[in-house]
């Protein structure tokens, strides 16, 4: 559990950062909390010669809800995710699946750009930006562009962010209609069996949107079209949620580890969305 | 009146036994002012790391150091063939085996310790381990004990052709021996004619102790004085010492070793490890001192795990529910090498305490030891030596029975505990029960949890579930366990030849207070506090004024360590015993001083009083000071006493527990309603801190049963080496615990305390996993192997068809 040698670096800005990742090529990485990269890197499965501290760069904190759009800087950590009052205003479920990670030491340091832009499937965030479809915005040598989070997902670590690019935000309209994060896990601080964010809208009894992730059931986060689809225009019946539930585990694709084989970690997924539903159209 | 109260102040003031007073060492630990051994830094001290095995089975075809050596600052790299002239290579196990210190020629298990990298610091020998190139040829890999009896494949070549083994013959060359206990025949004979008997597998997984710190050494040779000097995490330092001067050659006045501050063994320190040997090899080397700190993942996938036993048992009993008879054969995983901690004589430890709190004429016990591609170990994880498996065991037995027979489980246990007068009481697989009132503590622990309505509660919680209205089920989990501990009468009990005594020395000084230093050594259950606390009921000096000392070899008597409950039956006996060597000499002193006979006196808390005349007495700050500046005719001068304590038997603490717990059959998720745990340790010596243990203890139990496991996929591959998969409970996932007691003193222990520190372990793990099964009894599940995690759970759920 003794990482290799590395250069600290600890840049002020978004600009120095990106100079620092220029010169040192696939040699460099950014880091926010750590507590995903270090990790690897004492288990020597990350080798990162140049470590790029982002703790000092200032502009890549705060939250911000403004004309019903929040942006949340990439370093905001997700021990401020939870104590945000306009956050959890503006959008309840951010805090109610914040609380689910970890444990509150790492989240007192660990961030939701880190959190995001790490790729791990069992990291709650990616879907739960999924479900709420929101925008990543990326800077790098050749500027800023804006990729949509339900397309910024390849595979386990892969994501679509170039190696010479900062994830500098993510931002997203206010929710509507209620909102639910469930997550089954072996005990705090562990990443999910399987878990499931749900937002409903309820026009005249009637499902009139829904929007549907699923963390840690396949290499990627899943956001499954199909099941929010089967809801739309029911009542949020047996019947409906039981679709839904079929339609999810179509696009899921677990893999056995030591939460459990397959079929019960399916079987869990479903138990986990019935519950995030009622919960969400209890709120609707 | 006024002297009454006068005196209950005297004996306020000693905070002698039966008080809670606070342990004295949470000044330090609270504030992170502990000394452990990574703390230990000496002028140009080297560090050491290894090269561990990345496969469970392989040939060991080369081991290039050139690169690793080529490194700046790195100073030797040790492989079998540099400790093979020493005789090092190999080194012997306290279970009579040997063991492989580095790989010589094979790796029998993964994290198998390779080569030893030594270097200027910590970071560089991390760089240089990857620099030292190991060819590999992989084997064939056995992780299942009944298919290594079977299989072809020959894991320890080094005794391929040994037909006799260290506990009897062996079968097979990948058998280690057959331990046997009872009367097979009669036992066999009664099973066969028995009205009802219930037969199940129940096996107790693998798992780990997982100390807090993991385990580490720092040894220095001093060339001049040619003194070496051992700070290590050991649980039985003297022990070590002489290991260390038999294996190393060097006089064992030579040798100092110093268990400092220890954070936590539960039976992981108390075996001798490679890291150990190589850093003393490496100071020899080099002349340094040399630190071998390993860390977590090192610590779960090579050090000592503990369990691993398939216990096939056979119960009987007549329709009433009488038991006749009890048969148990284990097939026990003790991986690559025989490095169980246990007495030499019982290769399966106290196994044979398996028939329980129950009058069972009669039984037989067979062990067989096998070698797997898996870490070496087996050693008592918080229990005395397999007396876990042994409860747990036989509590599933019982609700096996209890089943069998349709009949409640509490009342099955009932009518077969062994009755109050049956004490002393003979086990039919030969131990002597000192004391215990088990009906008592039964009826107590039942009328607390209100037992008979959480039973009603459970029937319509069944209805319910059927009938659509509820997804979860009521589990109550019934335990009633007897413990041995205290290991151990000399005659029957010794660790690599040394019996199992213990010690404890005395000095008083001039003054009034006093120091003393016993044989054992604390890592975290409290002895400063409370071997001070029976001194001072022993000799009338308050507990504050008493300096508790262990660990360091020079200056410590020597005794066998603290493991097995031991250190309060033994230690303690032995503290008691030298405060009474004490007492008797002050008692001389105190009649010279006050001008009459010794029979004229008599002892009142703190003093020698008169007879007849309370207005003339001495106290024992008084008699400290003359032994120091009277010449008293007939008494040598100064007041000290040493005492080296051989129990003349083991004691048997026993407990009920009762765990009540809700299962999600459909998440597999489980939440525990109440824990109620009653133990009787027999005099209680600090209730704070017994509260303490069984605090502890019990969350121990919780994390094995429920989810705590070593783990190995086919290959050998150990899936469990971080504390992400291996289930430490955290604050959230601990219950609330409601504690309880009756108190049966031993009759042959000088305070006639039994020792506590492991009960709630012994017990908790059956008291746990008796509620999960508890609650699908209704639905027809016998035996379901632990731990239940929630997949486990589920599944039991899926196989019972309860998931529609
Ligand atoms: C014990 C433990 C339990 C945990 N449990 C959970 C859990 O239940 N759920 C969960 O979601 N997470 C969990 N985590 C992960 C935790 O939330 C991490 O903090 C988080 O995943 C990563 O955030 P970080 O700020 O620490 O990122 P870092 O570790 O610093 O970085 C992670 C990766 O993202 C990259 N990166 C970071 N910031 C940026 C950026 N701005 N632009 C581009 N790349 C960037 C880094 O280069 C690195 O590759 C757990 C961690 C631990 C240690």
């Amino acid at each position: 559990m003794i990482p290799s040698e590395f250069e600290y670096h600890r840049p002020g800005s978004i600009a120095a950062a990106l100079a620092v990742l220029e010169e040192h090529g696939d040699d460099a990485r950014v880091m926010a909390g750590g507590h995903s990269l270090i990790p690897m890197m004492k288990l020597r499965m990350a080798d990162v010669p140049h470590l790029i501290d982002l703790q000092a760069i200032t502009e890549l904190k705060g939250i911000a809800v403004e004309g019903g759009t929040i942006t949340i800087g990439a370093m905001t950590t997700q021990h401020e995710l939870i104590t945000s009052d306009e956050l959890a205003a503006a959008a309840p479920i951010m805090r109610e699946a914040a609380l689910l990670i970890a444990d509150p030491q790492v989240r007192y340091v660990g961030t939701i750009g880190g959190n995001v832009a790490n790729g791990d499937p069992g990291n709650d965030m990616p879907g739960l930006m999924q479900c709420l479809d929101a925008t990543f915005t990326l800077q790098g040598p050749d500027g800023t562009r804006e990729v949509q989070a339900r397309d910024f997902y390849e595979a386990a670590y892969m994501t679509d962010r170039e190696d010479d690019e900062i994830l500098t935000k993510i931002s997203f309209a206010a929710p509507k209609g209620g909102q639910a994060y469930e997550k089954q896990k072996r005990k705090i601080g562990d990443y999910a069996t399987a878990a499931a964010a749900v937002i409903l809208e309820k026009v005249d009894g009637k499902v009139a949107s829904a929007s549907i992730a699923m963390t840690n059931l396949s290499d990627t986060p899943v956001f499954s079209a199909d099941a929010g689809a089967a809801l739309v225009g029911s009542d949020c019946g047996a019947d409906a949620v039981s679709d839904a539930v079929s339609a999810m585990l179509g696009d899921i694709d677990p893999t056995e580890d030591n939460r459990g084989p397959v079929e019960f970690k399916k079987h869990v997924a479903g138990v986990i969305l019935r519950r995030a539903i009622e919960r969400a159209w209890s709120r609707a | 009146m006024k002297d009454l109260e006068d005196r209950q102040e005297r004996i306020d003031n000693l905070k002698g036994m039966g008080c809670s007073r606070k342990r004295v060492e949470d000044a330090r630990f609270t504030q992170g002012k502990g000394k452990y051994v990574d703390d230990v830094n000496l002028p140009g001290m080297l560090h050491g790391d290894f090269v561990r095995s990345p496969y469970a089975h392989a040939r060991v075809k080369s081991i290039n150091i050139d690169a690793a050596m080529a490194l700046d600052g790195v100073v030797a790299v040790l492989t079998a063939k540099d400790l093979e002239p020493l005789a090092l290579h190999w080194m012997p196990t306290l279970a009579g085996d040997k063991q492989m210190v580095l790989a010589d020629g094979k790796v029998l298990f993964q994290g198998q310790e390779v080569a030893f990298v030594v270097a200027k610091d910590r970071y560089i020998a991390a760089d240089a381990v990857e620099l030292v190139e190991v060819e590999y040829e992989e084997l064939p890999v056995l992780v299942d004990p009944f298919e290594a009896l079977q299989s072809d494949i020959v894991l320890r070549e080094d005794i391929k052709d040994e037909k006799e083994g260290a506990h009897g013959p062996r079968r097979h060359h990948n058998h280690i021996f057959l331990w046997e206990e009872g009367d097979k025949e009669a036992t066999e004979q009664v099973l066969d004619e028995a009205e009802v008997v219930a037969e199940e597998m129940v096996y107790y997984h693998r798992t780990h102790p997982c100390p807090l710190e993991p385990c580490g050494s720092v040894a220095s040779m001093d060339k001049i004085n040619g003194k070496l000097t051992l700070w290590g995490t050991f649980q039985a330092p003297h022990v070590v010492r002489t290991v260390a001067s038999l294996l190393s050659g060097i006089e064992e006045h030579n040798i100092r070793v110093i268990s400092p501050d220890i954070g936590g063994g539960f039976g992981n320190k108390v075996g001798v490890y490679p890291g150990y040997v190589c850093s003393i090899v490496a100071t020899i080397v080099t002349g340094q001192p040399v630190k071998w700190i390993e860390d977590r993942m090192e610590n779960l996938m090579a050090t000592a795990f503990a369990r691993d036993y398939w216990m096939k048992g056979k119960i009987s009993a007549t329709k009433e529910g009488k038991i006749t008879g009890l048969h148990c054969h284990v097939t026990a995983d003790h991986g690559a090498f025989d490095a169980c901690a246990d007495p030499t004589k019982f290769p399966a430890g106290f196994f044979h305490i398996c028939t329980g709190s129950y009058d069972i004429p009669v039984a037989y016990v067979g062990v067989d030891g096998v070698y797997t591609n898996k870490a070496p170990g087996g050693v008592a994880y918080r229990c005395s030596f397999r007396v876990t498996e042994a409860a747990y065991f036989i509590e599933r037995m019982i609700e096996v029975l209890a089943m069998e027979l349709n009949m409640d489980a509490a009342e099955l246990r009932r009518i077969n505990f062994i009755r109050e007068d049956q004490f002393p009481y003979q086990s039919a697989l030969g131990w002597e029960y000192d004391s215990g009132d088990y009906h008592s503590a039964w009826d107590k622990a039942l009328a607390a949890v209100k037992y008979d309505e959480l039973r009603a509660e459970q029937a319509q919680r069944v209805e319910d579930f059927k009938a659509g209205k509820t997804r979860k089920l009521l589990g109550i989990g019934l335990t009633h366990f007897t413990e041995i501990v205290g290991a151990g009468p000399v005659k029957n009990c010794d660790i690599l030849g040394m019996g199992m005594f213990d010690s404890c020395e005395i000095r008083i000084h001039p003054t009034g207070s006093a120091i003393a230093r016993l044989g054992t050594i604390s890592q975290g259950q409290g002895h400063a506090t409370t071997f001070a606390q029976i001194l001072a009921s022993e000799i009338g000096l308050s507990a504050d004024s008493i300096t508790i000392e262990e660990g360091d070899t020079d200056t410590a008597p020597y005794g066998l360590g603290t493991y097995g409950s031991r250190s309060t039956p033994v230690a303690g006996a032995a503290t008691a015993m030298a405060g009474r060597k004490i007492r008797a000499k002050a008692q001389m002193i105190a009649a010279y001083l006050l001008e009459v006979h010794d029979n004229d006196l008599e002892w009142d808390v703190d003093r020698f009083v008169v007879k007849g005349a309370p207005e003339r007495f001495k106290t024992m700050k008084d008699i400290a000071y003359a032994a120091y500046n009277q010449a008293i005719p007939g008494v040598e001068p100064g007041l000290e006493a040493v005492s080296y304590y051989d129990p003349p038997n083991m004691t048997y603490p026993f407990g009920a527990y009762i765990c009540v717990m809700e299962i999600d059959v459909d998440t597999g998720e489980h939440e525990i309603r109440q824990f109620y745990a009653l133990d009787d340790c027999g005099t209680r010596i600090n209730p704070m801190v017994i509260e303490g243990q069984v605090h502890g203890g019990l969350t121990e139990a919780l994390a094995i049963a429920m989810g705590q496991e070593i783990a190995y996929d086919d290959m050998g591959n150990c899936k469990t080496g971080t504390l992400m998969d291996f289930f430490i409970p955290t604050a959230v996932e601990t219950p609330h615990y409601t504690t309880d007691h009756t108190e049966t003193p031993s009759p042959h222990h000088p305070i006639g305390a039994k020792g506590v520190g492991e009960s709630p372990n012994v017990g908790g793990v059956p008291a746990f996993s008796n509620a999960v099964h508890d609650a699908f009894r209704a639905f027809g599940l016998r035996q379901s192997h632990m731990p239940h995690d929630h997949w486990r759970i589920w599944k039991t759920a899926n196989d019972l068809g309860l998931h529609g």
